[in-house]
């Protein structure tokens, strides 16, 4: 039979639409409109999972995003999602959803001996037992987290698409009740841009599920106008299905849109999800309040529900929970959910905990036939997988104890209201401070930190009345705070049966004296949190709230307490006999709901989570195989392997082809400025180390530059094209630094100074060639003389290469004749093809990068970054014959006296050679004074960049090393990691052509 | 230049939307902090003593209240401007251009 459970008529589900769905493989038939949960319910699921620490069978306990109890592993393969709650989950064709935390099956649970075994298992039960010895908590939490797992994260690749949004508006409204939809009428009409944010697919709240008045006449066809006005108003956006998840300073709000979560099929056009980032003017929050939960022993059978929820279910989706249905409660309001399963043909007995009864309702109680138990509580539940009987008890207020026999009530359904709570986590999260007010005995918000205000039942203010102009006017109020027109006030009559009136709400406490070891009292039901628990985390010390948090986990589930918190302080206040404000509550932090990774993320995964660089020669370099190595964002050619040689083999090959004939680098990624004005060499005179005064147009100098501590950052060749005109280079992974480093001195210190820079890396295509045949080779494909005398050394010239218009400047970084050729960007490839066909006669070898290290090293050339870290000077590199000694001031100038960097014991860039002509040392490796069997040793320095070399036959190093400039010949020892010592001759850094006789040629 | 700070509460509603000197009002997440303002580059860093210096290059006054901040708009003009902004609150008081003179701190 399905569907047993729908009433006849009723509810706002599309009987003519059933839609499959399967819950734990079995298959089942709802209505468009339901939700799981509901739809559950509508074909008497009710055992929806098992507890997260014992195990016991859970229902469904409230109708909303509140819900601790029923929430499932959701869908399947990659798509599939843990922890998600029943209530909230539109249900659609194809759904498949399953328990969580239950082996083999939710109706057989092996971990549900866990129930039985209770009594060893009190709040701090893990913290006490797996404490010894330490180093075993690995092994431990292995087995914990298994047992204790709510549900299972996909482990393939997510296939959904998310995005992210920034939104700007004058006031956005959280929470699309009666409230929030009166604020954005009322902001809405004055004509200022409103934002109005509700997680539920159906704007209403509260007002969905209950039956009122406006004006003597039907509340709901006046909540449809006035959802119909709002629509119709082009400055108000509205979202629904959309949870603000965050409030942070100055108004800005995070909230997750369920784009498509509710359709089995994913869209190829839209995302799963969207994730708002939401800066607002003025912030009304109106997310209104949950229902509180009464404690009482066994209060966590399937079959126990929040009365509110057994209210929506009835009345939005027209099922009946229960045929014979106890009402427990402490206040009037929950009375109407009695008449309403009463006139849907169900049986109800109320249990109120106060003896004295608003007549109005005793009446219609005995007009309908309804049994009330005054002052009586209900004391314990009974049934295995639902709830079938309960025993209740009367109170004794005065001794504060139950009295009298004990009574039998046969129930399938148990309805419970112990009173609301607003939702205050946003509030909070935007500092807003709470106090406890005793009339609702709940904390409601006091103190506004933010531009914000806080209206209906989210600011503990429940009266329909009240809340119907009060809302419309703060609407009003905040357009008008922002300069916009006022608008006419209205005076609605709002009415409802039964009014929420402050003095019938009180405090429940049950089973006070009566809560021992092993009761099952659930104040949190996700994390199975008890009040014994509370009691014994109280009586071993764990006194302050935020420690009886943590050690009963209290409020610390996925639903972050929202049915949990208030009891729990509520019960911490009567233990300690202290007003609940002096008690306190916890901190309230975003996200307010779980969220998706995912849609943090956003668009930023794979290839867009950060940006590739490519030269205008990559896809050459891909065509001939080329392995990348990634520097910075950019994909730079590492090695060139030729049929099966492995890196080392064709590095080799690579090196000497440049040491012996010639050889073709892709320097695209050299960053590359352009500066000009009339105060350009003034400026590289501050910029760099040495001096630029001089520097003659048609000439490259090379440069160092350091920041104020006088330490190293950058490097590079800088050309002078014009009388006032500039050609910078800097390294490629500094490209940007130094661009900023620039602008911050000529926009901050030096304002009248007349320089522009311009960034021109990616103008540029730089093909660099390098070895003995490089002048033959160019001179066929080229304008330029370039015969020794005319073009030599250190120099720059412009013509055409290939017929492209180039610049080609004659510098080097290999130590072999060198030139490099740069051509617009677009016909880099173009260049370099010619290159590559006219080169086969010189056998023209492309190199990558770790060719271009080897044979910088082979010459003792540094790498700003490798060689240096930022804490070594321009003395420390050797190279103060690069320092301007005439230069009265410049970046770093004065820190170079400093008393730290003038001691002689500073770290020195020597060179290493291992007296093995074997070992290459991995590089980081350590100098040591002497080796130890084992660390600590006193370190003398290390090893910065160490290849072997092929132009040598044995290995090169580069370190830097204590006093290194005193130690040349001497020898140190090294050890690695498999612990071999290493022993080593320090040398200068020159270890190939020391004459420099090659570039000059 | 006094500042009524009751006034600038009211009237900055955008915290954190920067208003770039060169701009306008633009998101936060364009920008970048870069620390201090108004520390000026000593003129003749040869002639002043190491103390001198080193008071230059490390300290900051890392204030608990109004503080002057260098800013850049990174993703925008990429331009460089001052910040006057409440640590506390993280209220940004004003914006201003390079060269401008400190605007005085009134506790009204």
């Amino acid at each position: 039979m399905s569907n047993q459970n729908r009433t006849i008529y009723g509810g706002k589900v599309n009987r003519e639409k059933p839609i499959n769905f399967v819950f734990n493989g079995k298959s089942y038939i709802g209505y468009q409109g339901d939700t799981l949960a509901s739809a559950l319910l509508a074909n008497d699921v009710h055992l929806i999972g098992r507890s997260f620490k014992y195990h016991r069978a859970r229902g469904i306990l409230t109708a909303g995003s509140e819900e601790p109890n029923a929430i499932v592993q959701l869908g399947l393969g990659a798509r599939t999602e843990p922890n998600i709650r029943a209530t909230e989950v539109e249900l659609y064709e194809g759904l498949e959803a399953s328990s969580q935390n239950c082996w083999p099956s939710v109706n057989f649970d092996i971990g549900a001996m866990n129930n039985f075994l209770s009594r060893i298992f009190p709040a701090g039960f893990y913290y006490k037992t797996f404490k010894w010895p330490p180093s075993m908590w690995l092994f431990y939490e292995h087995f914990i987290r298994k047992a204790a797992g709510l549900g299972q994260s996909p482990t393939a690749k997510n296939p959904d698409r998310y995005e992210q949004k920034f939104y700007y508006t004058d006031i956005t409204i959280v929470g699309g009740g009666i409230s929030g939809l009166l604020a954005a009428l009322g902001a809405g009409r004055s004509g200022c841009k409103v934002l109005l944010i509700d997680e539920n697919p159906e704007l209403g709240g509260y007002l969905l599920d209950y039956n009122f008045s406006i004006n003597e006449k039907d509340g709901k066809k006046w909540l449809k106008k006035i959802i119909d006005e709002l629509n119709g108003l082009a400055n108000v956006v509205i979202l629904k299905r959309t949870t603000a998840m965050g409030y942070y300073d100055y108004n800005y709000l995070t909230a997750l849109e369920k784009v498509t979560n509710h359709h089995i099929e994913f869209s190829s056009t839209l995302p799963r999800e969207r994730y708002w980032r939401i800066r607002s003017k003025k912030v009304i929050l109106a997310q209104g309040a949950f229902e509180r939960p009464l404690v009482f022993a066994d209060n966590d059978r399937p079959g126990i529900m929040m009365a509110s929820a057994g209210q929506k279910y009835l009345s939005r989706y027209g099922v009946l929970p229960g045929k014979s249905v106890v009402l427990f409660t402490n206040n009037d309001h929950a009375y109407l959910t009695a008449f309403e399963f009463v006139e849907k043909g169900a049986k109800v007995t109320v249990v109120d905990t106060r003896d004295l009864l608003n007549a109005r309702i005793s009446e219609k109680c005995k007009s309908l036939n309804i049994t009330v138990f005054k002052s009586y509580s209900v004391i314990k539940t009974y049934g295995d997988k639902k709830v079938n009987r309960i025993e209740i008890q009367q109170v004794d207020k005065n001794q504060n104890q139950l009295t009298g026999e004990v009574e039998n009530i046969h129930t399938d359904c148990v309805l419970m209201s112990g009173g609301w709570n607003p939702a205050v986590q946003l509030f909070s999260q935007s500092r807003g401070k709470l106090k406890y007010d005793l009339k609702i005995n709940t904390f409601v918000p006091d103190k506004i930190i933010e531009n914000q205000k806080i209206i209906g039942s989210n600011n503990g203010q429940f009266n329909l009345q009240e809340n119907l102009n009060e809302s419309f006017e703060a609407g009003i109020a905040a357009a008008n705070e922002l300069n916009f027109n006022s608008v006419e006030k209205v005076n609605w009559t709002g009415k409802e049966e039964i009014e929420f009136t402050h003095s019938d709400v009180e405090p429940y406490m049950l089973g006070k004296k009566k809560v021992t070891k092993g009761s099952k009292h659930f104040i949190d039901f996700q994390n199975d949190v008890t009040a014994a628990d509370i009691f014994l985390a109280q009586r071993e010390g764990y006194i302050s709230v935020e420690h009886t948090k943590r050690y009963t986990t209290t409020g610390m589930g996925t639903d972050q307490g929202k049915t949990s918190n208030v009891n729990a302080l509520a019960l911490m206040s009567h233990i300690h006999n202290k007003p609940v404000d002096e008690i306190g509550h916890t901190t309230f932090r975003p996200p307010y709901a779980p969220q998706t990774i995912g849609a943090i993320a956003g668009r930023s995964v794979d290839k867009l989570f950060d940006p590739e660089r490519k030269t205008s020669m990559h896809e050459w370099h891909v065509e001939n195989k080329a392995v990348f190595e990634d520097v910075g964002q950019w994909k730079r050619p590492y090695y060139f392997p030729q049929n099966k040689e492995d890196i080392h083999q064709a590095v080799k090959r690579e090196c000497l082809a440049v040491r012996n004939s010639l050889g073709i680098l892709d320097a695209s990624t050299l960053g590359k400025i352009d500066l000009q004005g009339p105060d350009a060499a003034k400026f590289l005179n501050m910029i760099y180390t040495n001096a630029w005064s001089k520097l003659e147009i048609g000439s490259c100098r090379y440069g160092l530059m350091c920041n104020e501590h006088g330490m190293i950052f950058d490097d590079g060749v800088t050309s002078r094209l014009g009388e006032n005109h500039y050609h910078m280079t800097t390294t490629t992974g500094g490209a940007a630094r130094v661009m900023s480093w620039l602008e911050e001195f000529l926009q901050t210190e030096w304002l009248d100074m007349k320089v522009f820079c311009t960034s021109v890396t990616e103008q540029w295509a730089v093909l660099s060639i390098s070895g003995p045949n490089s002048r033959e080779f160019l001179k066929d494909l080229t304008n330029i003389d370039l015969s020794k005398e005319n073009f030599p050394f250190m120099k720059f010239r412009e013509g055409e290469v290939c017929g492209v218009k180039a610049r080609i400047f004659r510098i080097s970084f290999t130590g072999e004749l060198s030139y490099e050729v740069n051509v617009p960007a677009r016909y880099g490839r173009y260049v370099w093809e010619k290159f590559m066909e006219h080169g086969k006669k010189y056998n023209i070898t492309p190199y990558g990068t770790e060719t271009m290290h080897v044979l910088r090293a082979e010459k003792g050339f540094i790498i700003v970054g490798q060689d240096t870290d930022g804490s070594v000077t321009p003395s420390d590199m050797n190279m103060d014959w690069i320092v301007s000694k005439k230069k009265e001031d410049f970046l770093g100038k004065r820190s170079f006296t400093r008393s730290d960097t003038v001691r002689h014991d500073r770290k020195k860039f020597v060179g290493l050679l291992v007296n093995d002509k074997k070992t290459i040392l991995p590089e980081g490796s350590h100098i040591v004074e002497k080796a130890l069997k084992q660390p600590p040793m006193k370190m003398l320095g290390h090893v910065t960049s160490s290849y072997y070399s092929p132009a040598l036959g044995y290995p090169i190093a580069l370190a830097m090393l204590k006093d290194g400039f005193s130690k040349m010949g001497e020898q140190v020892v090294v050890p690695l990691m498999n612990g071999k010592i290493i022993e080593a001759t320090v040398t200068d850094t020159i270890f190939y052509d020391k004459e420099g006789k090659r570039n000059n040629e | 230049m006094k500042l009524q700070r009751q006034q600038l509460l009211i009237n900055n509603f955008f915290m954190f939307i920067i208003n770039c000197p060169y701009c306008g009002e633009r998101d936060q997440t364009e920008f970048t902090c870069h620390g201090e303002a108004h520390i000026a580059r000593p003129d003749n860093p040869s002639e002043i003593s190491d103390e001198e210096w080193g008071r230059y290059l490390f300290f900051r006054e890392n204030p608990k209240g109004t503080h002057f901040e260098r800013w850049t708009h990174d993703h925008g003009c990429r331009r460089w401007f001052n910040v006057m902004r409440d640590t506390v609150t993280d209220q940004i008081i004003k914006t201003y251009k390079m060269g401008e003179a400190k605007p005085e701190i009134s506790n009204e």
